[in-house]
């Protein structure tokens, strides 16, 4: 193959530089389940984030990819190694990480303004200020003239879309999505992307960007971590070296992007297979 | 690809607004349908019963008569019960209702809360309330009768523990049931375990606990009425025993329908109450203007 036209490069996945906003260092996290047993979620799991990138992490179903996302907010905590976010020891769930859900997480009986506002709020800001702040952004992502309307009032990618307001008006330096596009139509999820890409490019956050759609995650990503089947650790990491800004409904057609993708992708499939045929044995 | 020409355009919106009348006019035809049956089904049931009566096929000192409970209405309401006049039994078995609703509510709200946001005191107290919830709770009356006496206390007691457990059981679950990522959400967003529990937790059990609202409050006036039964100076409960002790089937088929209409006036304001505080939530899909 000749590597150097090659979009993906494939990197060595133990580099660990000081100044990176998340570092995963060995973790490995077990816990007992409610029948007594142990179980192992990810082991010798080792990734960093440098500050303004975004890393999406692929894996098949059941590898543990929502577990990383849980050990950079503190929900969970390693068995061993160690998880630092910004060069510093996760004790608590930090003010600079925001997260968006797979599922509606919006709360159904505020409006979206009173959505959007509610980080602000929380976090003791005065409410002419934090209000000032949620008109902006939902200004910012196209709903000024839904302000006053209910989550269930709303289609599935406004929801998305007032999910994305109300984390980015906390400003983090941390942005954790956990399959946040999954639910959504195909068009719906471009332009949702295409979303992304333009809040993300004003804020410079570091992202993580758990998916188990591939060509989402080459397409976002400048970097790529693929977990093999659970327990989770990692199996590969790539860089993406395709130009930003990136548009989303042309990038598919890219003849880089689909190369990628293609490299990828056969890094991934044993281990969707093997995911795969655990999941059959399971449930006999 | 064929343009429409603008007089086809002119067709088709005459033609909409045509269809839109005629929907309109269904709808319409069906409401009155539906109220007419209702009423139709009343009349058949009054008719049938009084004629019954009349002709001796319904026993009416058993099961008295449209036209008799009628009478004993109206007596009551212009000369009286022989315990008074007809809304002062209204008035104090409302007032016990309400008292022991309120009591009763407000208690099971907050027992519902905090045993539901603390798992320990919930597994420790879990079985007591079990075994609280298992014990026939009219019982409870008798008790309530020898300990506070004839008055009004025993009876609010008694509705409030009629109650409480319905609230308790419903506010619990309502907090267990809050969803999980709303509260990840919620905390990620920088709320306070207090913040949670006034912003989420609260929020998302209140169509729990008012549902319970609606079950309970029949309950409450369950447990006025059988106070009152058991023993009692003023009150409906007293009125239908009184009217049992002289087999007066108009006197307790008389108060049976005074007690359904009160319940059904406060079942209204609970709904209109309800509809108020959640108007948050989506329409139900089949609501039927009643």
């Amino acid at each position: 193959m000749q590597s150097q036209t090659m979009a993906a490069e494939k990197l060595s996945p133990v580099a660990l530089p000081a100044d990176a906003a998340i570092a995963i260092d060995d973790v490995t996290l077990r816990f007992v389940t409610p029948d007594g047993h142990m179980m192992t979620a990810i082991r010798d799991f080792t990734m960093t984030v440098a500050r303004g990138e975004f890393a999406c992490v692929v894996g098949p179903t059941g590898c543990g990819k929502s577990t990383t996302l849980n050990l950079v907010t503190g929900l969970l905590r390693p068995t061993t190694g160690n998880v630092r976010v910004m060069g510093n020891p996760v004790t608590d769930i930090s003010r600079d990480i925001g997260f968006v859900f797979q599922a509606d997480a919006l709360f159904p009986w505020r409006s979206v303004i009173d959505n959007v506002a509610a980080g602000p709020l929380f976090r003791g800001m005065p409410k002419q200020e934090a209000y000032d702040k949620a008109r902006d952004w939902i200004g910012r992502v196209g709903l000024s003239r839904f302000e006053k309307h209910y989550p269930h009032q709303l289609s599935g990618g406004m929801r998305k879309r007032v999910a994305l307001a109300q984390t980015f008006i906390n400003q983090p330096k941390i942005l954790l999505m956990d399959e946040p596009f999954s639910a959504l139509d195909m068009q719906t999820r471009t332009a949702m992307q295409d979303e992304l890409l333009g809040l993300w490019s004003g804020l410079k956050s570091s992202v993580v960007f758990v998916t188990h759609d591939l060509e989402e995650a080459v397409a976002l990503a400048d970097k790529v971590y693929v977990l093999t089947a659970g327990p989770g650790t990692v199996k590969s990491v790539y860089r993406i070296d395709l130009p930003r800004p990136r548009v989303m409904a042309d990038i598919r057609y890219d003849p880089k992007f689909i190369e990628t993708a293609k490299v990828i992708w056969n890094d991934l499939r044993e281990e969707v297979q093997l995911g795969q045929s655990r999941g059959l044995q399971a449930s006999h | 690809m064929t343009a429409i020409s603008p007089t086809d355009q002119a067709a088709r919106a005459t033609s909409i607004v045509a269809a839109e009348a005629q929907a309109r006019a269904r709808l319409r035809k069906r409401h009155t349908l539906v109220v007419g049956l209702r009423l139709a089904i009343l009349v058949v049931f009054l008719g049938l019963w009084e004629l019954g009566a009349d002709y001796n096929i319904i026993d009416p000192f058993f099961f008295s008569s449209p036209s008799g409970i009628w009478e004993q209405i109206w007596s009551w309401v212009t000369e009286g019960t022989s315990q008074g006049p007809l809304w002062l039994q209204i008035y104090v078995t409302l007032e016990e209702t309400f008292l022991g609703f309120a009591i009763g509510a407000v208690g099971g709200i907050v027992a519902g809360i905090i045993l539901g946001r603390n798992k320990l005191l919930a597994d420790v107290f879990s079985i007591y309330i079990k075994i609280a919830n298992s014990v026939p709770r009219v019982v409870l009356g008798s008790v309530f009768i020898i300990a506070l006496g004839l008055g009004m206390a025993s009876k609010v007691a008694l509705a409030v523990v009629m109650v409480f457990f319905v609230v308790f059981a419903n506010a619990f679950q309502g907090v267990r049931e809050a969803d999980r990522a709303m509260i990840a959400n919620a905390q990620i967003l920088g709320a306070s375990p207090f913040q949670i529990t006034t912003s989420v937790i609260i929020p998302s059990a209140m169509s729990w606990i008012l549902a319970s609202l609606h079950v309970s409050f029949g309950f409450a006036l369950v447990g006025a009425v059988v106070g009152e039964f058991l023993g009692a100076k003023q009150g409906m409960g007293l009125l239908i025993s009184t009217a049992q002790g002289a087999f007066n089937a108009n006197g307790v088929f008389a108060a049976m329908i005074i007690l359904a209409v009160m319940a059904l006036v406060v079942e209204f304001l609970i709904t209109r109450f309800e509809n108020y505080v959640v108007k948050w939530r989506p329409a139900p899909f089949n609501e039927q203007g009643t």
